[in-house]
Formats: C-alpha cells, sequence, structure tokens
C-alpha cells in the first residue's frame, strides 16, 4: 500500500535502484576491455574510448551514472528532510540509507582511481594521506591502505578488487535491506501522517493504493524523464564543463607531477570544504567524518512533533534554508582553490552546516507546528499546473505589434518588465510567508 | 545585503581575470570540415609528430572519418613507412627526448581535452623571442616551457610587451616583428587545421555521438508520452 499523495520528489528511490542496474550492467561490460594495472589502465580506458564498439557509450554511461547517482541520492535524502521520513518509526530505514550512502561514497571513491589520470591519482594520495593524520596510528594505516609509500599499481589492484566485488555486494544487501525495512513500516508521505487511521470496511487504508500497477506506471515516467535529462548529457555533454570528467584526468597519471589544484569530484566537494575548513589537519578528517556521522543521528535529533515541513514552525523552515544554501555553497567551494576569503566562508558555511543538526533538539521542540489533517491533502498534478503556468506566461510578456516589410502585421510577444517584476515581489512574499 | 553580494561578486571576478596576462583566443572548430581535419592531419605528421605521438589514433581511424582512401592517407598524411593499422608514435624515444629537452614531449591524444581548443589555440600562437633561452623563445600562454616554436619559419618572429604588474612581469601583448613564409591569415588557418585536428583526436566519435544522440532523444520522448498516457489511464479513478 502506498499513499496516493506522492510528488515529483518521491521519484529519486527507484530512480536510485535504476541507476543502481545501470552502474552494475555497464561496470560488468567495462571490466571485460579494463585493465587494472598501473601501466596499462589509462591506455586501457582510451582503448575502450576508441577501439571497443560502443565502448565510449559504455564508459560515458558508467561515469554519467555516477553523477546522476549523487544527484539523485542528495534529493532522495532532501527529501527525507522535507516530509521527516527519517522519524519514528522510520530510523531503521534512515539508517541503512545512510550506510548505502557510506558504502555509495566508498564506490565512487576507488572507482575514481581506476581511469588512472592525474586528478584520479593525486586525489586518492590525497584522500589516503588523510589517515596519515591519526594519531600514533596514522601513518601505519595510511601505508597498509595504499600497499606502498605512494599510490601504485598495489593501491590500483585493490581498489579494483573494491569497486568491482566488494563495495556492490555490499551495497546490494544494503538496498535490499533499505526496501525490506520500508515494506515494514511503509512509506511516508509529504503531509507526514499515518494513513492506518481511516480504513474501508475490508480495513484497507482510504488513502492508500496498490504500488502495482499505480506507482510502477508513475515510476516509469519518471525513468522516461530522467533518461532524457540523462541521454542528453551523455550524448551531447559527456564531460559537464568538467564537473563529470575533470580535465586534469584526461593526463595519465603521474607520481613526479602534482597538479597546480586538487579537486575532488563534484559530489564529494561540500565534505572536502569542511576538510579544509578546519585549520588542523586531524580536525579537519573528525569534522569531515562527522558531518556524515550527525546525519546518522537525524532521527534522533529531530525532537518536533510532526514530521512533515508543511505543518512544522518558520524555525525549522529557516534553518533548513539556511542549511542547503550552506551545503551547496561548500560544494562549490570546494572546487575551488582555498584563498582566505573562500576559507572564511567555508567556516561560516560549515558552522551552519553543523548547527543545523547540533541545535536540532532546541529549534524543534518548543517550534509551534500547525495542525495535522485528518486525512491527507490534496497534490495538484502536472496537468492541473498548466493552466497556472499558462496565466504566469501571460503575464511576464506583453503583446507587441509591428509592421514588417511585406505590410504584414506580427504579433510579437516581449517580455514584459512590469509584469516580471509584479510576478517577482509575489514570490518573495510568497517564500517570506510560508517561511513563518 | 546588496552591498555584501556586490563585494562578493566584485572579488570573484578579481579571481577570474587575475590567473593571466594576455586572454585566450577562440579558433574556429568546426570538426565536420573534412578538408581541414586533413590538412590539420597533415600539419601534424610535419611539426609535431617527431617528438609527439598520438597514440590512441590509428592512420585507419582517420581514413574512416575523413572520408580518405586508405592509400592516399598513407601516401599524402603519414610519415614514410607507416602501416595503415598503425597508431601515430612519434620516431623520437623518451631518452633522448629527456636528454635533450630535460623532459619527455607528452603524448597529444588527449591534449585538446586537457587543455582545451583555446588554450592550445593561443599556446601555439604564443611564442616570442627571448634572449637567454635555450630555445631562443619563451610562451605568453606556457611561461618557460621547453618546447621550441616549431612554426618560426612560418609565423616570423614575435616580440612581446612586458609591463611589471604587482612585481611580476606580465606579457601583456604580443608583436610581430619579423614576418614568415605565410601571412598573418594563412598562419591562423596552418593553427586552426592543427588544433581542430587535436581536438578531433581528443575523441574521434564526437560527431558520431551527437549525430546518434538525436534519435535516442526522440525514442526516449516517445517513451515518456507512452508511459504518461498509460500511468493517466490506470490513474483514472484514484481520487
Amino acid at each position: 500500500m502506498r499513499q496516493k499523495n506522492f510528488n515529483i520528489l518521491y521519484f529519486f528511490g527507484s530512480l536510485a535502484l535504476f541507476v543502481l542496474v545501470n552502474q552494475f550492467v555497464t561496470g560488468i561490460l567495462l571490466t571485460m576491455n579494463y585493465k587494472p594495472d598501473a601501466k596499462l589502465a589509462f591506455d586501457s580506458v582510451e582503448y575502450i574510448m576508441r577501439d571497443v564498439d560502443w565502448g565510449w557509450l559504455v564508459r560515458y554511461m558508467h561515469s554519467t551514472g555516477a553523477s546522476a547517482f549523487f544527484i539523485i541520492v542528495y534529493l532522495h535524502m532532501f527529501r527525507g528532510l522535507l516530509y521527516g521520513s527519517f522519524k519514528q518509526p522510520r530510523e531503521l530505514i534512515w539508517i541503512f540509507g545512510m550506510l548505502i550512502f557510506v558504502c555509495l561514497m566508498a564506490e565512487a571513491f576507488m572507482g575514481y582511481l581506476l581511469p588512472w589520470g592525474q586528478m584520479s591519482y593525486w586525489g586518492a594520495q590525497v584522500i589516503i594521506s588523510l589517515f596519515s593524520a591519526i594519531p600514533v596510528i596514522g601513518d601505519e594505516l595510511s601505508l597498509w591502505i595504499r600497499g606502498d609509500y605512494v599510490v601504485g599499481d598495489a593501491t590500483l589492484n585493490r581498489f579494483f578488487a573494491f569497486h568491482v566485488i566488494a563495495v556492490p555486494l555490499v551495497l546490494l544487501i544494503l538496498v535490499f535491506l533499505h526496501i525490506v525495512a520500508l515494506h515494514e513500516v511503509g512509506s511516508n508521505n509529504p503531509d507526514g501522517i499515518d494513513i492506518e487511521e481511516h480504513v474501508n470496511w475490508q480495513g484497507k487504508p482510504l488513502d492508500g493504493i496498490p504500488f502495482h500497477p499505480y506507482y510502477t506506471v508513475k515510476d516509469l515516467v519518471g525513468v522516461g524523464v530522467f533518461m532524457f535529462f540523462f541521454a542528453t548529457v551523455i550524448f551531447y555533454m559527456p564531460e559537464l564543463g568538467g564537473y563529470f570528467l575533470e580535465h586534469a584526468n584526461f593526463i595519465p597519471a603521474d607520481p613526479l607531477k602534482t597538479p597546480e589544484h586538487i579537486a575532488p569530484v563534484w559530489y564529494f566537494t561540500p565534505f572536502y570544504a569542511i576538510l579544509r575548513a578546519v585549520p588542523d589537519k586531524f580536525a579537519g578528517v573528525i569534522a569531515m567524518g562527522g558531518a556524515i556521522v550527525v546525519l546518522f543521528m537525524l532521527p534522533w535529533l529531530d525532537r518536533s512533533k510532526v514530521r512533515s515541513i508543511r505543518y512544522r514552525g518558520g524555525m525549522f523552515k529557516k534553518a533548513l534554508l539556511l542549511f542547503v544554501i550552506s551545503f551547496v555553497s561548500l560544494g562549490y567551494l570546494g572546487t575551488q582553490p582555498a584563498t582566505g576569503l573562500a576559507t572564511t566562508m567555508a567556516r561560516v558555511f560549515t558552522a551552519i552546516y553543523f548547527g543545523f543538526f547540533l541545535l536540532m533538539p532546541l529549534y524543534t521542540r518548543w517550534e509551534k507546528t500547525k495542525p495535522l489533517p485528518e486525512r491527507l491533502t490534496e497534490e495538484a498534478s502536472l496537468e492541473e499546473q498548466i493552466p497556472r503556468l499558462k496565466a504566469l506566461y501571460q503575464e511576464i510578456t506583453i503583446v507587441k505589434q509591428s509592421i514588417d516589410a511585406t505590410g504584414n502585421t506580427r504579433n510579437q510577444r516581449r517580455p514584459n518588465p512590469a509584469g516580471i517584476t509584479a510576478v517577482l515581489f509575489r514570490f518573495a512574499k510568497y517564500l517570506k510567508e510560508s517561511l513563518d | 545585503m546588496k552591498r555584501i553580494l556586490s563585494t562578493l561578486l566584485f572579488l570573484l571576478s578579481l579571481n577570474v581575470y587575475a590567473s593571466s596576462g594576455v586572454a585566450l583566443e577562440s579558433p574556429d572548430i568546426d570538426l565536420s570540415d573534412n578538408l581541414s581535419l586533413e590538412r590539420g592531419a597533415k600539419h601534424y605528421v610535419t611539426y609535431c609528430l617527431g617528438c609527439h605521438s598520438a597514440k590512441h589514433i590509428r592512420y585507419k581511424r582517420i581514413a574512416i572519418d575523413l572520408q580518405l582512401d586508405e592509400g592516399e592517407i598513407l601516401k599524402n598524411v603519414a610519415p614514410l613507412g607507416a602501416g595503415i593499422y598503425d597508431q601515430m608514435h612519434s620516431a623520437m624515444n623518451g631518452h633522448d627526448a629527456e636528454k635533450w629537452f630535460g623532459t619527455t614531449p607528452p603524448d597529444l591524444s588527449l591534449i585538446a581535452r586537457s587543455r582545451g581548443s583555446d588554450w592550445l589555440y593561443s599556446y601555439l600562437k604564443g611564442f616570442y623571442v627571448e634572449k637567454g633561452k635555450p630555445t631562443g623563445v619563451n610562451n605568453a600562454i606556457f611561461k618557460d616551457v621547453a618546447m621550441p616554436n616549431v612554426f618560426w619559419q612560418q609565423q616570423g618572429t614575435q616580440v612581446a610587451v612586458i609591463k611589471n604588474v604587482d612585481g611580476h612581469d606580465v606579457v601583456t601583448e604580443l608583436k610581430l616583428e619579423q614576418s614568415g613564409q605565410l601571412s598573418p591569415k594563412e598562419f591562423d588557418r596552418l593553427v586552426t587545421d592543427l588544433v581542430n585536428f587535436l581536438v578531433y583526436v581528443g575523441e574521434p566519435v564526437q560527431l558520431e555521438r551527437e549525430r546518434i544522440g538525436k534519435y535516442v532523444l526522440f525514442f526516449i520522448f516517445m517513451f515518456i508520452i507512452l508511459a504518461y498516457l498509460l500511468k493517466k489511464e490506470y490513474w483514472k479513478d484514484v481520487h
């Protein structure tokens, strides 16, 4: 049984599964031609890109899939944050989900070494050396992880083993458990209320509908829309301006030449920015780890009586807005060189990041919540919003008549400054009101 | 709030412009221009292949993509003795290169993907005479590069206008002091063709990828419509 008012944010669970399958299939195809050897790895990737039939497509599907996976997972987590899906009784789902997230980061990090480009190499070098910041055992530990004094063939081989079999196995088990845990308690909904209280004569919830066929056909639409964006990136911008495939990674790994600027791939940059924001190396590592650990504790940090943001007080909404701004900003700052100003800004945003979680028991406990509805509220469907969009278009444009060379009158729509200002004002007012 | 924003924007813009003295120029890249690509391939073999390999591309692949006859490409483009299935290997070995230049010239198969076409174009046109350098030249884009100016006969000699900015000597402008065998326009054509070829070599499948992409997107679009109609049909009873 699923609630019937799921909105667009509820697509990302099934999409994550879809991308997982994509990564498995393309990954298996890639291993057929990839060589996990420091001397051959880089060339074998180029061999896949040029000489293997459709190798370029498989490789782009895998590299774009990695980034798409993180976009989807971040949005999936954000959905949980918005509607309180992590709250009692769904703590276990959240914990399994977080474990998946950690596994995914390990998977992506180790997979990124395999092309053996400059950024692969130096990114791994930097991240593994973080372990050496741990007192007493640090140096031995990082040596043990690398299997060599610098990142080398031994590191590449073990990362390959972890990337293609060890971590995917764990990932698969965790995904299974995530879904089993979900089936035990059922999905949350945008209203964050329980639907079991209103049942029909058969004892089935009035607001529930079976997952199949309703959500299988609906998720099919989501998969289609996702594939459209996915294919656009693969066929027209596979590097996505250096964010999905970094430019420096087209240079083979060279242990003697450090790149001018080392930045991890975009999905790690928020945590990388937190690491750099802390002046002490070991403290930085703790902060970076803490930024993830604190997410695990979310179900117990939130003391609010209601789940969904729709019925929460203004404090939480403002805090969440600040949190989103700082997370995105940290992500941007992590891609940039650590200049004085950037470091200061990263510190402020790091403080907000941790503030959002650590102050949560305080600001959610006494906040004034709105009364919960008895039944699920209606969700405006896409089609019902089309007239509204039409009206909006009418408002922000204006018809200009002109006479062209042949003497015909032409009606052209031009942007209407007055209309745009009015709409922006209304939007700002709406935003302000919804934050209270 | 406005003041903070404008300060931030100002600082960001500073960050961008502080890095280099000469702005990068953009060449007119056209991967569908097979004649330009063929000329570029010829230039590559003439001017670059002596030191720089492009080992990820085969002559056969170039012949297929540029719609050239196999005999034609071996006669006109490839160096003497190269076979059609050969990769573009350089005749120079790494040991000698190390001795002569202090570094091994990099393989250029992927240089367009790591550096970008603008950089390559500006770099190749950015050599200027500087006394005291082992090669007699320096480069406005890549300071103290070990590579000599291979186009010195074609381009002529350039001199740099150097200004002192914050205690650093920065090249602000390059001037043609003595013209070479080619006019500036012809020389631009030569460098553009070469960069065009390098962009092609960076990812030979580019055009094919974009061609197939249209059909894939169209197919997915049809799929979305079908899936949406199916969803609507199933959901019409849900209120």
